[in-house]
């Protein structure tokens, strides 16, 4: 931890003042009562843009004790503007611990996706939401939306899927694929790639939704069932890769594209950084440190 | 249920917009299978009073009592909403004069087709796409534009595709505004010839409001003439259009050019 005195003095503990987190820890309770039901907050200006994760900020601000341990991830990695800098603040508002490693870490900030590592009881992860409503962008008006959530009319969701086979043969949803929490509601699982929506079903941790913008909060309670949509004739599927991690050669986990020149070379990595560095601590070669070595 | 039980039945159905009157002490009856016409001027409430019917404006007066398939009557404005919805996706269907007012424009037209099918609970793809097709088939779209958006369709065809969309779930009772408006006469028959052989074939009830007596000749069994938000004269289609008896109707079954 670092010490007292090395903390920004000049802010309250954890950025925000007292008043505003028991504000957003009031939503938040409301919000684990009610799984995917998006409650309204009232959001806060926070010394970054929007669409960088002032909401998911807030919320980890809101729930952040002293001898709490952060990490933060952006797309996977620990090492990205994003999670370096989100990192950084909470360590000079806050003087928590911070970590690289899922499994030290009590708090999880993550932008676009669920580490490979299963999450356990205890754990909580604030995602970083842009768009919190699944139908903005077939119904743009928000009080059809919410009438619609409020009557569970939903068939308008399964439009969306029917012109991702109508069009493409398959469900060309590949992120923010929607979901339906503990039997009631469809909910945004934010810009996720599908490939972790079956990590969100029935997971011990608590998993927290801050959309920072449009000042909504949402939540999935632990151990709550979460089903990705689907037709009966074309099931939910993840997404598959046809090689292995380059450096740790996992084949479970998801892998991220990297261009290495401009002759058209590629490389497949793991986009959780902590679980590729963990596997290749463990011993795990993947072929370009074979072709190396 | 009794071939005798009305389906909708009206009584002193009143609207206003502040001073101004929408429609006025309106009653009548529909039975299974009847076509009512309801015509007259612009403004003459006509589309108010469409809308009181179909439950999407609240009256300030009068009751709508509907009976459903199980010859339960129940009142349209007093039903909780998450019901009068399900009755609007199911039983009912409502067509605009307009058809991007009831299309989706940027969905394809077999995802508008389905939407309906979706709503009420269908999630298996092969099936709704075939019932899409099908119904494009019988309201005489194109089949191979299934995949094609609304937009890029003629105004008739995006008619066509709107009857297609509201009809697949099979409702019972079909509430229409000006069907046929905006579009040009040979056109015009086409639909109206689709819209008489459809309600024939599904045995479907209708309420039209239309300002075109022709059409109102064609397709409805009986008609109500409104003007000033009152319906001034009420029968038979043939009777009122051949024999008019009040002054407002002969003046406006006169101003008809016979060709």
């Amino acid at each position: 931890m670092t010490p007292e005195s090395e903390t920004d003095q000049q802010y309250n503990f954890a950025y925000l003042d007292e008043q505003t987190k028991r504000m957003i820890r009031r939503a938040l309770l409301k919000a684990v009562a009610i799984p995917g039901y998006q409650v309204p907050f009232a959001g806060r200006e926070m010394p970054m843009p929007y669409g960088w994760g002032t909401g998911g900020i807030q919320v980890t601000a809101a729930i952040l004790r002293r001898d709490d341990t952060l990490k933060v991830i952006d797309q996977g990695a620990d090492d990205t503007t994003n999670a370096v800098s989100i990192r950084k603040f909470f360590k000079r508002v806050a003087g928590i611990a911070t970590t690289e490693k899922t499994r030290e870490a009590t708090i999880i900030q993550t932008r676009h996706r669920i580490p490979e590592t299963p999450l356990e009881d205890g754990q909580i992860i604030v995602f970083q939401v842009p768009i919190p409503e699944p139908l903005r962008f077939l119904e743009p008006r928000e009080t059809e939306t919410r009438k619609m959530h409020a009557l569970e009319e939903y068939g308008l969701m399964h439009v969306k899927l029917y012109e991702d086979i109508a069009r493409h043969g398959h469900i060309a949803t590949t992120y923010a694929y929607p979901v339906k929490v503990a039997g009631r509601y469809i909910m945004d699982p934010s810009p996720t790639p599908k490939f972790d929506n079956p990590k969100m079903n029935r997971t011990p941790a608590l998993q927290l939704f801050g959309a920072g913008r449009e000042k909504r909060i949402y939540a999935i309670p632990p151990y709550t069932e979460v089903v990705s949509l689907d037709f009966e004739d074309h099931p939910f599927e993840v997404q598959k890769w046809d090689r292995p991690c380059a450096l740790c050669g996992a084949t479970e986990s998801f892998l991220d594209e990297v261009i290495m020149d401009d002759q058209g070379t590629r490389m497949f990595v793991c986009s959780d950084t902590d679980h590729c560095e963990k596997r290749r601590g463990e011993g795990h070669v993947g072929p370009a440190q074979e072709a190396a070595e | 249920m009794s071939a005798t039980q009305t389906l909708l039945s009206v009584t002193g159905l009143t609207k206003h917009y502040g001073a101004h009157l929408g429609c006025a002490d309106v009653s009548f009856d529909l039975y299974p299978g009847e076509v009512v016409g309801i015509v007259g001027e612009s403004g003459s409430g006509k589309t108010t009073l469409l809308n009181c019917l179909a439950g999407r404006l609240a009256p300030d007066e009068g009751r709508v009592q509907y009976t459903d398939r199980l010859g339960d009557s129940m009142d349209v404005h007093a039903m909780s909403e998450s019901r009068r919805r399900f009755l609007m996706r199911t039983d009912w269907a409502f067509v605009h004069q307009n058809p991007r007012d009831g299309l989706r424009m940027a969905v394809s037209a077999g995802g508008n087709v389905g939407e309906r099918l979706m709503a009420v609970g269908a999630r298996h793809y092969g099936d709704i796409r075939s019932q899409a097709i099908d119904w494009l088939d019988k309201t005489e779209v194109d089949v191979g534009r299934v995949d094609d958006r609304p937009d890029t369709f003629s105004g008739g065809m995006q008619q066509r595709l709107q009857i297609a969309r509201n009809l697949v779930t099979g409702p019972r009772l079909v509430f229409m505004d000006e069907p046929t408006g905006g579009l040009d006469v040979s056109v015009q028959a086409r639909l109206l010839d689709l819209l008489r052989r459809l309600v024939a074939e599904m045995g479907l009830s209708a309420i039209i409001v239309t300002h075109d007596l022709a059409v109102a000749r064609l397709l409805s069994h009986r008609l109500m003439v409104m003007r000033r938000g009152h319906v001034v004269e009420q029968g038979l289609t043939d009777q009122v259009l051949d024999d008019p008896q009040h002054a407002y109707t002969q003046l406006l079954v006169s101003s008809v050019l016979q060709p």
